[in-house]
């Protein structure tokens, strides 16, 4: 009998609220827990998340009529890495590279810093961001933990 | 969800505020507001942030740091940051805030402790 592959992995869709900053750190926290990361990496994979999904909550949906969701995407690979896609449909950023650069904020009343896409850049194994004016955002990354990273 | 806890207490010229918990941005809101009205009743000379009980700091953490670290520069003071767990001094490491604002070790804080 043929063994069928199936690639590990979940998805889940909230509202942009900020309550769920933490909700969404912890659940993507707890799935990867079973790829033996060390404390380091987990606890880097928490920043990771609570950076994307704070910009979605923060960013995406500034002004609009109606808070829009976040969807979260994690993958498995067959080589034990951890695949995470963050995605709002929101306003969107016309210029990526402008926002990836340290310290650029638009919103500076807010006290954000301009540091979190610098930070999950800097975190990450893989890093990407995709973005279209008034479509939204997709930011993309991979964690490698433990013996897989090496 | 459980929100930061906050407790200040000044002794003499120090403001020595505790924070217990979680911050990020949803946080970062009460934080701040509880930590600046203490500075605008007590007008500290110093004031020591003690994250010793903050298990997990994004960016939303370093702005709130550097807005206290402006705050107390406003008013003559200074800001330092007392016991951080190795998860905030990564970050802060990484923002470069370590080398802007003074880090005091559990050791040197009790020592400023007891000069206060």
């Amino acid at each position: 009998m043929k063994e069928r592959k199936v690639q590990n992995g979940f998805q889940l869709e909230f509202p942009a609220l900020s309550e769920n900053e933490a909700f969404a750190r912890q659940i993507v926290c707890a799935f990867a827990a079973r790829l033996d990361p060390t404390l380091e990496e987990l606890s880097d994979l928490r920043v990771v998340v609570s950076e994307a999904v704070t910009n979605c909550v923060v960013h995406a949906y500034k002004g609009a009529n109606k808070v829009g969701n976040i969807k979260i995407t994690v993958r498995v690979t067959g080589k034990g890495a951890l695949k995470v896609r963050i995605k709002d449909t929101g306003c969107g950023m016309a210029d990526v590279e402008r926002c990836m650069q340290p310290l650029y904020t638009t919103d500076p009343e807010g006290e954000r810093g301009g540091m979190g896409l610098p930070i999950m850049q800097s975190l990450s194994k893989k890093f990407a961001v995709k973005s279209k004016p008034g479509k939204g955002t997709t930011v993309a990354f991979e964690m490698l933990f433990g013996s897989s990273s090496t | 969800m459980e929100i930061a806890g906050v407790t200040c207490q000044k002794k003499d010229d120090t403001l020595w505020v505790v924070i217990d918990g979680d911050i990020d941005h949803h946080s970062a809101k009460y934080i701040r507001e509880t930590i600046d009205r203490e500075i605008f009743l007590a007008r500290p000379h110093a004031m020591v942030l003690e994250l010793s009980r903050v298990d997990f700091m994004d960016s939303s953490g370093l702005g709130l740091i550097l807005g206290r670290y402006t705050r107390m520069r406003e008013i003559g003071g200074v800001l330092k940051l007392s016991n951080p767990t190795p998860q905030t001094i990564k970050i802060l490491a990484l923002a470069g805030v370590d080398k802007l604002i003074p880090v005091l070790t559990a050791e040197k804080s009790q020592q400023e402790v007891a000069k206060s």
